[in-house]
């Protein structure tokens, strides 16, 4: 049996609250634009100042997403990637960076792998934790079972239409961190980042310990500014899968995501 | 007054708390749409308990849908189906010509309740986005319809009809560009602007309480088809048979027969050019038990939970889904579900226009084709309930292409 590395992500987190500043989690789909590309591309945010990353692990059907990562999940579907791929993703990003890495995805491709297999292949590989996004909290007790043994974290998102005895409840079953979606919507890029954020991570903070990150819409060094003197740690993904789609090729699009991340980084610091 | 039409699920036939029909169902969103989906369900309960909701929508169904819909028997056309006689309930004569009205006008009065401005859908054939478009019309709502960009070009007909009623119609260019992708649109829709939209689901699939709403408004269908064979015949028939997608008007109609075991339930589902092609959508013939739109039930996917895409030559069953409750019937054995070619659909369909002055919808036209194959199987004197879901004339040019009607070209 082998045991992820959720400590490794609640000390990340820790250091950066001790640090006084907001951790910065990158978010990148595995497979895009390339598995060896994606790998690539998720080390470079590791090493130029993401405390963790997302892996991606692409859906044909992302109905929490919007165009962006659309498009990158259908490019990585069209390249064939496979579920081997992410977990290779996630096992090779970590090996060169010593850092926390998770898997992001919905609900049928980790049910239909098999959730303990699955969990203990992401335990394996050096991996942290899972996201499920369209898993709710009633739905998911084999799965957080099968995260628990194996020593992963299993982080859950709130929306700011989430009640307060919901909020609990949640929080309550969820571990490494709560995922706090700033909007109501889907995932992007967005001019500003709403109020309702502020007001959710206080609502959360006041019924858990559990260190809340704010993502959906974060996509600017001053976006994360501000959302970093709120929460402990700022998501960002579709700004840097931007990136990697407008770049001419895999070196050029490896320097853009770089210069966000290390940007972003100093972004973050109170 | 107790509703002529408005007949909510009996005992032993709810979902459970969880919104489970035995292994299928449940309630898989993202947790920004919780609030919204439990805030449906309540409606509804408090819906169910009022006298006067259930007046209001009889009046509907009888002044402006034009309920109850007509049984037909179909001599000629059954001359092909082995010696039994066929019944056809004549949902096709629904005001929008098909059955969708049924839950349209159901939930948009939900949606007035609710106090919500705004009502969004998806739609494949364009039979569920006009009848949405048209309780939007009746009901002042702000109305926009999800469809795939290749059903937008295959049901141009429906995408005129929805604009002429005021609706917003939108292209979906992602993924197979069909029902799938047109529902996750609608969804993302829905999660950002969820305060003020409904989103008017509209067939048994999807989250918990979708599957027993849409179902509930469409047990009309078979609670009067009961009725009127019992009148017509003296006896209830040996088989009812409807085509299946989603599988809202299989649900309607067979609901009501579910008690009485003596009834064969048939669903026909979309074989395409084959089951063995890989190009169909016969999701309970093929498929395997998985998560797609918010619930469990079977589901066309590969080794690793991506959702394979479905081929039909028809717009309104070309999903690599079907209702819970479905697969629960599959599963218990009281449901059997058959897959029916686009090309024995297309026969029956030319079958039952030139035998009987009704030209079905492609979709209809897949339970027709099963039909004819009961027939012969039950044999000389046995009787079959069809039910025609929806009116062919949004199918024309699908069909005028097919079989080669326009001038200058050879018919088939």
């Amino acid at each position: 049996m082998s045991s992820g590395n959720i400590a490794l992500l609640e000390q990340t987190l820790a250091r950066a609250k001790a640090e006084n500043r907001a951790a910065l989690v990158g978010y990148l789909p595995a497979g895009f634009p390339t598995v060896d590309g994606g790998i690539a591309a998720c080390t470079a945010l590791l090493e130029s100042g993401c405390d963790v990353v997302e892996v991606g692990l692409p859906h044909s059907d992302p109905v929490m997403d919007g165009p962006v990562i659309q498009t990158a999940d259908t490019i990585a579907l069209q390249g064939g990637v496979r579920i081997a791929d992410v977990i290779r993703t996630v096992r090779e990003a970590h090996a060169a960076t010593g850092k926390p890495v998770l898997i992001m995805t919905y609900w049928n491709p980790v049910d239909r792998y098999g959730a303990e297999r699955f969990a203990e292949e992401l335990a394996a590989a050096g991996g942290a934790g899972c996201i499920l996004p369209d898993l709710p909290v009633e739905e998911s007790d084999g799965w957080r079972k099968a995260a628990e043994r194996a020593g992963l974290a299993t982080v859950f998102v709130v929306a700011p239409s989430s009640r307060d005895a919901r909020l609990a409840r949640i929080t309550e079953a969820g571990s490494g961190f709560v995922y706090a979606a700033s909007l109501m919507g889907v995932t992007g890029t967005r001019e500003s980042v709403g109020a309702e954020a502020r007001e959710l991570v206080s609502r959360v903070r006041a019924g858990a310990d559990l260190p809340v990150c704010v993502g959906l819409g974060v996509s600017t060094p001053a976006q994360a500014a501000e959302v970093a003197t709120f929460a402990d740690g700022v998501i960002v993904g579709s700004a840097f899968v931007k990136r990697l789609l407008a770049a001419e090729d895999l070196q050029s699009g490896l320097a853009d995501v770089r210069e966000l991340a290390t940007a972003l980084a100093e972004s973050v610091r109170r | 007054m107790p509703s002529d039409y408005f007949i909510p699920d009996p005992e032993g036939h709810s979902p459970n708390v969880a919104g489970y029909f035995g292994a299928f169902g449940g309630k898989f969103i993202p947790e920004a749409l919780v609030a919204a989906v439990d805030e449906v369900a309540a409606e509804y309960e408090k819906a169910k308990a009022d006298p006067a909701f259930a007046a209001e929508l009889d009046e509907l169904l009888v002044d402006y849908t034009g309920r109850p819909s007509a049984l037909t028997e179909v001599k000629r056309f059954a001359e092909h189906a082995g010696g039994a006689r066929v019944f056809l309930k004549r949902e096709d004569l629904n005001h929008t010509g098909s059955h969708k009205i049924n839950n349209v006008l159901g939930q948009a009065l939900l949606t007035k309740r609710m106090g919500k401005p705004r009502v969004i859908a998806e739609t494949g054939a364009g039979q569920h986005g006009v009848a949405t478009a048209t309780a939007c019309a009746l009901f002042g709502l702000e109305c926009t319809i999800y469809m795939g960009e290749i059903d937008t070009e295959r049901q141009a007909l429906n995408v005129a009809r929805m604009r002429m009623l005021g609706a917003e119609v939108v292209p979906v260019t992602s993924g197979s560009r069909t029902l799938k992708d047109a529902i996750n649109e609608a969804f993302r829709d829905w999660v950002a602007n969820v305060d003020r939209t409904h989103y008017l689901f509209g067939t048994v699939a999807g989250p918990h309480p979708f599957p027993q709403i849409v179902r509930d408004f469409h047990r009309v269908i078979g609670v009067e088809a009961r009725r009127q064979i019992l009148q017509r015949t003296g006896r209830l028939p040996d088989a009812v048979a409807a085509c299946v997608g989603g599988g809202s008007n299989a649900i309607g109609l067979f609901h009501a027969f579910l008690p009485d075991t003596d009834v064969r339930i048939v669903g026909f589902e979309a074989a395409g050019h084959g089951v063995d092609s890989g190009e169909h959508a016969a999701t309970l013939t093929a498929g395997e038990p998985g998560i797609l739109h918010g619930s469990r039930s079977y589901v066309l996917q590969d080794d690793e939970g991506q959702i394979t895409e479905p081929y039909s030559i028809s717009a309104g069953l070309d999903y690599p889904g079907i209702g819970p409750e479905h697969a629960y019937l599959k599963d218990s054995g009281r449901g059997e579900y058959r897959p029916v070619t686009d090309e024995a659909a297309m026969r029956a369909l030319r079958l039952l226009s030139e035998t009987e002055g009704i030209i079905p919808a492609i979709e209809s036209a897949h339970a027709l084709a099963g039909a004819l194959d009961l027939g012969r199987e039950l044999g000389p004197e046995s009787l079959v309930l069809v039910n025609l879901s929806g009116r062919g004339d949004k199918d024309m040019d699908t069909a005028a292409r097919y079989f080669g009607l326009y001038d200058g070209e050879d018919q088939k």
